[in-house]
This record gives C-alpha cells, structure tokens and sequence, in this order.
C-alpha cells in the first residue's frame, strides 16, 4: 500500500465518518438513528459532518451519570473494534490521525523523529485514558473531563460549527480559549513531528494498544524473508521495529513499513502463519 | 494457537457486552448524547 493509497483510504474513512455533509453548511448536526452506534476512530459526535458516535464522549457520558453505569455497550463497541483491527484504526481510520498525517506533509526544516524522553510521554496516554475516561468522569457526575478539558477533535468541532451558528460563536469563552490554544499547539507540533497526539495524548489509541497482540488484523513478517536490513524500522513513524516486534502496542498499522521492505518480508494480514 | 483463543474471547466478550448495554438501554443514552450539541466538546463548557 503505497503513501497515496493510504491517504485515499484515510479520507474515505474520514468522509464515512463525516458524511452529514449539510450539517458543514446548516450548522445543524446529524440526529438519525446512526448515532446509537459509535464510530471506531475519534470523531466528535458534536462534529456537523458526524454520523455516528464518539466513542471516548460516549463512554464519559455513561460513567458520568448521575447514577454510575458500567458501560457495557461502548466497552462492548471498542473491545469489538479492538480485536478485530487493533490499532490500524489508529492508522488508517480515524479522522483525527489523518487530520495529523496531512499537517505532517507541510514541509518544514525541523522533522522530529524522537527525542529525549519520547518512550516515558508515551506512557502519558494511558494515564490519560485511566484518570480523565475513566475515573474523573465518575467522580465528578456530568463531566466528561477528557472531551472538556483536552480533546482537540471537539475544538474542531466547535470551529466549524461556530462558522455556521452565530449564536455558538457569540458565547465562546475562557474554555474554548484554552482548547482552542491546545489544538493550535497540537497543529504546530503535528507538523514537526508525526502524529503527537496519537504517540502522547490519545485515550482511544491507548485503549487499542494492548489489542494489537490479539487482534484479527496482524502486521505478519516472515522470518524466511526478512534480511534483518532495518529499512522497516527507518520508515516507521511511531518508531517501532516492525520485523522484531510487529504486535508492538505503538504500531499503528500504517503500512508504511510493508511498502518499505526490499524483501517482501511484511504484509497486513489475517492469517497468522507467518507472524513471529 | 493461545493468541487465536484470546481473539476468540474477546470477541465473544465485546458481543456480551454489547447484547448487555443494548439491553440496559445504553445505545440510547449514547445516542441521546450524540444528537445534541456536547457544550463540553465544543468548549463552551
């Protein structure tokens, strides 16, 4: 699957996940029974062009209840998304990753692959998904601190529906400045590094990760092919050595790596014959 | 062989938990949420 492929899957994804396209000029969002289902990747369902559920929104609206709620049918949805496709909905569905991909081909002298400290921020998107998923929303009913506090995919939202509704726009305060200053920071940092808040911030690729060991859709390398010549890990933007460790949880199934190998050596599969 | 019954269970526990939120009316408080304008995600808090 080569770079251009890859794009034209990502924004057909994205354009299936958006496709109430009259709400982009109404300023009206989607209501149709779609929206009882969440859609796999982040895409607000404050979104005008949404037509179907967030998945990281649904899950804090349950947990945030008045009466708490084990929410079974979002965890349901994303163990579902997860064991079939792992993180490849980080790579190749989700709008806000293609979103960051986009930003990261507008040239500019400083690329960042890694730096000091890259592996530790990481980490950061778990604690995110435990403390502001999963346990704030709980303790402070009707809060969904994640999508209040942090989620940029709702910022967008919030822009193109402030283009539309002036009524939206004239009460923007204090809040969508701050989110508005986070989303702004992730743009610039997109373009310098490759999709900064999938590696450091996202809960809903943190919740996937641990899904890339089992799921039906594996990165398969034959060890019979493989040279061992590292072009793979070289081309990897999440850093990862996709030929030693394919079911890494920070690979995000991009393809990148299978165009890259000079000896046919990886490929996205469901077989699991040649996976190591 | 252990990776594919792990899928297999996963798979079997997400369509559980599926078949229990639809059951406890949860799909409709999610899409009770999703056709109304989150303040909180817009950032109007």
């Amino acid at each position: 699957m080569d770079d251009k492929r890859r794009m034209v899957i990502q924004g057909i994804a994205a354009l299936i996940q958006n496709a109430n396209f009259r709400g982009f000029f109404t300023g009206e969002i989607y209501g149709g029974a779609v929206k009882n289902v969440c859609v796999p990747g982040l895409n607000c369902y404050s979104c005008p062009g949404a037509v179907g559920a967030c998945p990281i929104g649904s899950l804090q609206s349950i947990i945030s209840g008045y009466r708490f709620k084990f929410p079974y049918y979002v965890l349901g949805l994303l163990i579902f998304f997860g064991a079939v496709f792992g993180r490849l909905i980080c790579g190749l569905i989700c709008p806000f990753g293609f979103f960051q991909d986009l930003l990261h081909k507008i040239p500019f002298p400083v690329k960042i692959r890694t730096f000091r400290g890259d592996g530790l921020l990481r980490k950061l998107k778990y604690a995110i998904l435990i403390t502001m998923v999963f346990i704030l929303p709980a303790l402070f009913k009707m809060t969904p601190v994640f999508c209040k506090y942090l989620c940029p995919s709702g910022t967008l939202s919030g822009i193109l529906l402030s283009f539309t509704n002036t009524e939206l726009f004239a009460v923007l305060g204090k809040l969508f400045t701050w989110k508005f200053g986070l989303l702004i920071f992730i743009i610039i940092l997109s373009v310098m590094i490759s999709r900064p808040f999938c590696k450091y911030l996202c809960p809903l690729g943190a919740f996937y990760a641990p899904f890339n060991r089992i799921s039906v859709v594996q990165l398969a390398v034959d060890k019979d092919k493989c040279t061992h010549c590292q072009a793979c890990r070289k081309v990897c933007d999440m850093c990862v050595n996709p030929a030693e460790h394919p079911a890494d949880a920070e690979c995000i199934r991009c393809g990148k790596c299978v165009d890259s190998c000079p000896a046919d050596a990886l490929r996205l599969s469901v077989k699991r014959k040649t996976i190591t | 062989m252990k990776r594919k019954y792990q899928t297999m269970a996963a798979l079997i526990l997400s369509a559980a938990l599926i078949i229990i939120g639809v059951m406890e009316g949860q799909n409709r408080q999610v899409f009770v949420k999703a056709v109304n304008i989150c303040l909180e995600c817009v950032g109007l808090g």
